[in-house]
């Protein structure tokens, strides 16, 4: 049985849970002098890249690293995917090099499902399109809880880009699951249409929000992926739903402040409130390497996958 | 197997006679804290006062007598013995035949393990399997001056070179039987019982 980690919506309660138990362990191998275990000695992790990243492309290959496996990097630029190469063909010449794990960050939606139909090993998403980024969640889960304890019942506001952002629709499914309350904020424009069907409240008014906020995320405004005009100006966007150094103010004294990254600073964010001491951006990108741990882990490290949903083509 | 810990009321003349399918306890809660004690007194002796012992107990059973061993050796030596735990589950060599398990904690103190005289302690010695694995998450830890193994039952068929320097009671078993240690903190009550195969050790 090979199961993948595409979705949020794919980890039960248990399995978040799990996830997130097992990155706090693993955790502290970044604290030792050998930061190496060696799990996933003999498994080969490849890394599917087909945009542009940096972060979650490094932060996975840590990961796998960390754990002794053999990391196979790719990337589309300077590859056959330039001459014109299918995405099929590329997941078959990889399975022919025998991997276990395909880590694959895609510009179209639902390209890592289509994958998991055609490759043996177990495929994470790294992020496709405007869909899902699932890891993000799990790491912004695991800083939430590591800087506030328990989500149940904690008030996440994720404010901005909503439309394009795979990081929301994952972080609102998971942390759903985990029973956090989450207000997503953005201009009508932003939203997508489908937003009452996600499990939160929806607001365009972000002062109104703020002092009812343990967590605020902000969002990248996605400036390459709009395609129209979403918003009149910058200038204005960012009056209205920038987080600034006054509005941080109005945050409870506990509340945290959290972006993705790569962050526009004086766009969605104020440079005072992305370098303050509740900005846990920089703590975010540490955290992702276990989390990613974690998921290589329960997905590679057995005699089969302790996470994650089955995927039939 | 039957599990005794879900009958914990049970007097000690719950022994039961040879042939019967349930456990039988071959060491009740008296036997196992004078076996404890006894090696608390042979860490001392041989470590020369256990200056610069660590107790580092192997998740989750190993953990919980490394606990009380460390209090054993403070009363003796009137000062606090530093302990520890260690989940070797990253290291197992049988971890592609289970799939993948929840981690223990693993928890050093804050000096770390450098020169320092390591006692691994564990429930029961079977396989050696584990032991290795600990050897192995030592590694990484760090550099101790040496490491020695106490186990509170040796029972036998080891399949790795290795021994145990203090052991609280030789157990000879066959492969089929199981012996699983019970402990207050974690199961309601002290007891090591022997029973017939299908246990999980």
């Amino acid at each position: 049985m090979k199961r993948h980690l595409i979705s949020a919506a794919d980890l039960t309660r248990e399995d978040a849970l799990l996830v997130l138990d097992t990155a706090e362990e693993l955790e502290k191998v970044a604290g030792r002098s050998i930061k190496k275990l060696p799990t996933l000695r003999g498994r080969t992790v490849v890394n599917l890249f087909f945009e542009d990243s940096t972060r979650t492309r490094i932060s996975f290959e840590a990961a796998a690293k960390r754990l002794s496996a053999d990391v196979i990097n790719f990337s589309a630029k300077g590859s056959s995917v330039s001459k014109g190469e299918s995405l099929k063909d590329t997941a078959l010449t990889l399975e022919a090099m025998g991997a276990d794990g395909v880590v694959v960050r895609h510009g179209a939606s639902g390209a890592p499902h289509r994958l998991a139909g055609w490759v043996q090993g177990s495929v994470v998403n790294a992020g496709d399109g405007t869909h899902e980024h699932p890891t993000q969640a799990l790491l912004d889960a695991f800083t939430m809880r590591k800087r506030l304890g328990d989500l149940e019942g904690r008030r996440v506001t994720i404010v901005g880009d909503v439309l394009h952002s795979r990081v929301a629709r994952s972080n609102v499914l998971l942390l759903g699951t985990l029973g956090a309350d989450v207000t997503v904020v953005a201009p009508p424009t932003l939203l997508p249409v489908a937003i009452n069907t996600w499990p939160c409240q929806v607001s365009y008014d972000l002062d109104a929000v703020l002092p009812k906020s343990d967590v605020i995320m902000m969002l990248r405004v996605q400036q390459e992926r709009m395609n129209a005009a979403y918003f009149p100006t910058v200038r204005e966007y960012s009056r209205r739903y920038g987080l600034d150094g006054e509005r941080m103010a109005a945050l409870p004294e506990h509340a945290i402040v959290m972006h993705p990254g790569p962050m526009n600073r004086g766009v969605e964010i104020a440079a005072e409130v992305a370098d303050s001491v509740r900005s846990t951006i920089v703590e975010q990108v540490a955290n992702g390497v276990s989390a990613r741990m974690a998921v290589l882990y329960l997905l590679l490290g057995g005699s089969e996958p302790a996470i994650g949903t089955e995927v039939t083509e | 197997m039957v599990n005794a810990a879900s009958r914990p009321d049970e007097p000690a003349a719950a022994r039961v006679a040879d042939g019967d399918p349930r456990p039988k306890a071959v060491l009740e809660g008296p036997d196992i804290r004078r076996a404890l004690t006894r090696i608390a007194h042979e860490i001392l002796e041989r470590t020369k006062g256990g200056h610069d012992v660590l107790l580092l107990g192997i998740q989750t059973r190993g953990v919980t007598l490394a606990e009380r061993l460390a209090g054993l050796l403070g009363d003796v030596e009137g000062r606090p013995v530093p302990w520890g735990s260690l989940d070797v589950t990253m290291y197992r060599d049988d971890l592609r035949m289970r799939p993948a398990r929840a981690l223990g904690r693993t928890e050093v103190p804050q000096d770390g393990v450098d020169d320092r005289v390591v006692v691994l302690v564990d429930d029961v010695l079977f396989s050696g399997r584990t032991v290795r694995a600990a050897l192995d998450a030592l590694n990484d830890l760090g550099r101790p001056r040496a490491v020695q193994l106490a186990v509170l039952v040796d029972r036998g068929h080891r399949q790795l070179p290795i021994r145990a320097d203090y052991v609280g009671k030789n157990l000879p078993t066959s492969m089929r039987e199981t012996v699983r240690v019970l402990l207050g903190e974690n199961d309601g009550r002290d007891a090591v019982l022997l029973g017939p195969a299908g246990g999980d050790r």
